[in-house]
């Protein structure tokens, strides 16, 4: 059973919940403490994030930076603009990829769920050419891991 | 499961991704498209067989072989990139989920 949902709104938006054991206090903070960010937000495997800058405040700047160890990466950056601690951030983020990409409205909500918590995120859908551009890197990434799956193999 | 979801979990996989990709360009034979992943015949053909059941790509017989093509109306980019998101997200919050058993350990400690 998957603990994730994610369905399209109309044609504009994305939304995502996921279930943690966890209360929203400690899943918050995950999402806006720099140190623990920095061991979950990762992607493929193999990836690291060796700068992440995440100023929780409204105006407060976000960057992030991603490297897959053998001298390939690309970078985020965004603004938080509203906070409302443990429950709920508003916030606008681009990918450089290394042009940047068109702004991303991204709402995330914290609600307590038994003794977890209840995430769901709602994204503003990328157009056609992001799709196309983030698609193309996400290709790259896997034909690696499934070489050195292979290689494991042989 | 259903023709959605057996499509996303078909778009999980990086090397499927990567056949589609290629299908994009055109009809291909298993063989075309072990070359350039570096696969063998096999591998490809398992790869084919889980496209084929999510409705993803169609096979015709020629002969002893059996071209495949991307599924017209099969899947389009919009699903495509769901199903990257997807399997990104789902990467993450599976390591999330062990960062937040952590975080409660140690904050058990603290307390005792």
């Amino acid at each position: 059973m998957s603990k994730m949902t994610l369905k399209t709104e109309g044609d504009k938006y994305v939304v995502v919940t996921r279930r943690f054991a966890a209360p929203p206090e400690a899943v918050y903070r995950a999402h806006t403490d720099p140190e623990l960010i920095q061991k979950w937000m990762l992607g493929p495997d193999g990836w690291t994030m060796p700068v992440c800058v995440c100023d929780a405040r409204p105006g407060g700047k976000m960057r992030y930076e991603w490297s897959d160890g053998k001298g390939g990466g690309f970078h985020l950056t965004g603004e938080c603009l509203e906070v409302e601690p443990y429950r709920r951030l508003v916030h606008v983020e681009r990918m450089h990829l290394p042009d940047p990409t068109p702004d991303n409205h991204i709402e995330t909500t914290f609600e307590p769920d038994g003794g977890g918590t209840l995430m769901t995120m709602r994204m503003t859908l990328p157009n056609a050419e992001t799709r196309a551009a983030m698609l193309a890197t996400g290709m790259e990434h896997g034909m690696e891991a499934s070489y050195v799956r292979l290689e494991e193999l042989i | 499961m259903s023709r959605l979801d057996s499509a996303f979990s078909a778009l999980s996989d990086p090397t499927r991704r990567a056949i589609l990709a290629r299908l994009a360009l055109g009809e291909a034979t298993v063989l075309e498209l072990a070359e350039p992943f570096e696969m063998t015949q096999p591998a490809v053909s398992r790869h084919l067989k889980v496209l084929e059941n999510a409705g993803l790509i169609t096979r015709r017989v020629e002969g002893s072989k059996r071209p495949c093509r991307l599924a017209s109306g099969g899947i389009d980019a919009i699903d495509q990139w769901l199903g990257m998101l997807r399997s990104a997200l789902e990467k993450n919050y599976e390591r999330l989920d062990q960062v937040l058993a952590d975080m409660t350990q140690k904050s058990k400690r603290k307390t005792r």
